[in-house]
């Protein structure tokens, strides 16, 4: 008999799957379940965008591209950064296209954590950072970002968590789950604290596009930081492009060199229809962010006002598609609140421990849905909190 | 704001005022008062639910008739547009461009109801010339609704997080 447990990797063992799933498989066992857990756009990817990966495919375009992703693209991705946000990298040797903005953020790590390293977390967020961190052999320290501060990270807590051993905080903002924002100032409050230490920052910025009131500001276009920035971004938020797999990373070329080793060894070079899809996205997709934008924009101001009209305190997010109500001020914990609301109207939210332990007490409501699903939902969930 | 209440409306013409209101950042007073307005102008012209007739059961035929017209002096087109329009079973009435001049479209029990509204109603009004009836075979979308299950739902969308 092969003794599995013994060849596996004790680490990737003792990888949690994703606590939520026995939820959801739950779930999906119920008829007429309304379901607001999806954390992808419910746009389909604009015509126009598709029309490109479509041409592309007819002219025969099948082959690898160039392991960093091609020229053209990089190019725009360049320009695009500078028009957006102000960033500047160099399209031959700063640019890295990726498969999402997950491997950009695998790879990130893999380049620069040792065993014992600490990588430094804003938590609630999204849940591949830990168990990659932890892969490479990281110690990952999480910073709570609280209600009360607007989820926002806090520079007393970074400072509090910084130790010698400290490598690289990872910095979700726009952020899943919560919707916070950092705005300049307070990244300038984080980039102060670690200006003297060396610390490199990974920045995941794949909800750039989607704020509601304030312009995402970059952390790599704060004075001094590009050096110590991996911005990370992609496709699949701002052009609804979640399953063309696409995402990049930029940063100073002594990083970007060794990322792009990674990439091209564990990868070879992202998907080539969705190259040349995304050219067309950036070039010609402006409005594109825009309308949807203004769509998540009136979705969120719905779930927020309705919540909170029915008691939920709610934090109003200021970016990504997502809301945050606490949940457990109507005297369940997160996890029974979640299950009892699935269980008796028959609508799913995640519960916010899914997002780190500093999510306990919440639950994730997404608005990657229609008006008229988001208002049958709500109308449920009311019904719901009558019974408590 | 007006635009918005205007498009949110049109998709969905349930929501409430309080709804409208929280989605577009205005009070409701404001919200309501917007709608009456719209709705004094005749910009908004009713409501009504979009009905899948064939779903619900019941038989019915849609036919689409485009008409030669000879224009009439002083009135132009609108005096037998006008008479088109009064009649009870036609749903809308177009002038175009093209080889004919106007497009109609109509719904009857069935066959004999569509011949007879063109033989003894329609052809017989003085100013229409010919007529070109095209019976409808399948409705796939109407409205900005999509009659057809809709593969792409947002129900089949994994949960990812």
């Amino acid at each position: 008999m092969i003794d599995y447990q013994k060849l596996l990797n004790p680490t990737v063992q003792s990888l949690k799957p994703s606590g939520i799933r026995k939820f959801f498989d739950l779930a999906e066992a119920m008829d007429d379940v309304i379901s607001l857990g999806v954390g992808e756009p419910d746009f389909q990817t604009p015509w126009h965008i598709r029309q490109a990966g479509i041409n592309s495919l007819q002219q025969g375009k099948t082959k690898y591209t160039a392991n960093k992703g091609m020229t053209e693209l990089r190019g725009e991705i360049s320009k695009y950064l500078k028009r957006r946000f102000d960033l500047t990298y160099d399209p031959d040797t700063e640019v890295v296209v990726t498969v999402g903005g997950s491997e950009a953020i695998d790879i990130t790590l893999r380049a620069f954590i040792n065993p014992g390293d600490e990588v430094l977390l804003a938590e609630p967020c999204f849940v591949c950072y830990e168990p990659l961190a932890r892969m490479c052999g990281a110690k990952v320290v999480t910073l709570p970002c609280k209600m009360e501060n607007n989820f926002k990270l806090s520079p007393e807590t970074l400072k509090a968590a910084i130790t010698p051993k400290s490598k690289l905080l990872i910095l979700p903002f726009p952020n899943n789950p919560t919707g916070a924002i950092m705005t300049e100032d307070e990244l300038k409050q984080i980039a102060e604290v670690l200006k003297d230490t060396n610390i490199i920052v990974l920045s995941d910025e794949i909800y750039a596009e989607l704020t509601y009131g304030h312009k995402h500001v970059s952390f790599a276009a704060l004075p001094g930081m590009r050096e110590r920035t991996v911005v990370v971004n992609g496709f699949s938020k701002a052009f609804a492009m979640t399953g063309w797999r696409l995402g990049y990373t930029a940063a100073p070329k002594e990083i970007a060199l060794q990322l792009a080793k990674l990439h091209q060894f564990a990868i070879m070079c992202a998907p080539t229809t969705a190259q040349y899809a995304a050219i067309e996205a950036l070039r010609n997709g402006d409005a594109d962010i825009e309308d949807m934008r203004g769509q998540y924009d009136m979705r969120r101001r719905l779930v927020v006002g309705t919540l909170r009209s029915m008691g939920f305190p709610c934090f109003e997010p200021e970016g990504a598609f997502y809301v945050f109500p606490k949940i457990d001020a109507f005297g369940l914990s997160g996890e029974d609140f979640c299950g009892e609301l699935l269980k008796q109207q028959h609508v799913a939210i995640v519960p916010g421990e899914a997002f780190g332990e500093s999510g306990r007490g919440f639950a994730r409501i997404s608005c990657s849905y229609s008006i008229s699903h988001l208002a049958t939902a709500l109308g449920r969930i009311e019904a719901f909190i009558k019974t408590l | 704001m007006a635009m918005n209440i205007l498009s949110l409306l049109e998709q969905n013409a349930r929501l409430t005022v309080a709804q409208l209101a929280l989605m577009t950042g205005e009070t409701e007073d404001a919200v309501a008062k917007k709608i009456d307005e719209y709705t004094a102008k005749g910009v908004i012209c009713g409501y009504r639910a979009v009905i899948d007739w064939e779903k619900a059961g019941k038989e019915f035929i849609q036919a689409f008739i485009r008409i030669k017209v000879t224009p009439q002096p002083d009135q132009g087109f609108e005096a037998v547009a006008r008479q088109i329009m009064a009649m009870p079973e036609v749903d809308s009435v177009y002038l175009v461009s093209g080889s004919y001049d106007m497009t109609l479209s109509m719904s009857a029990k069935n066959l004999r109801d569509v011949a007879h509204f063109v033989s003894a109603r329609l052809s017989p009004l003085g100013a229409v010339t010919s007529t070109d009836t095209t019976f409808v075979l399948q409705r796939y979308k109407e409205s900005s609704v999509c009659f057809l299950t809709d593969s792409d739902s947002e129900e089949k969308r994994e949960v990812i997080l």
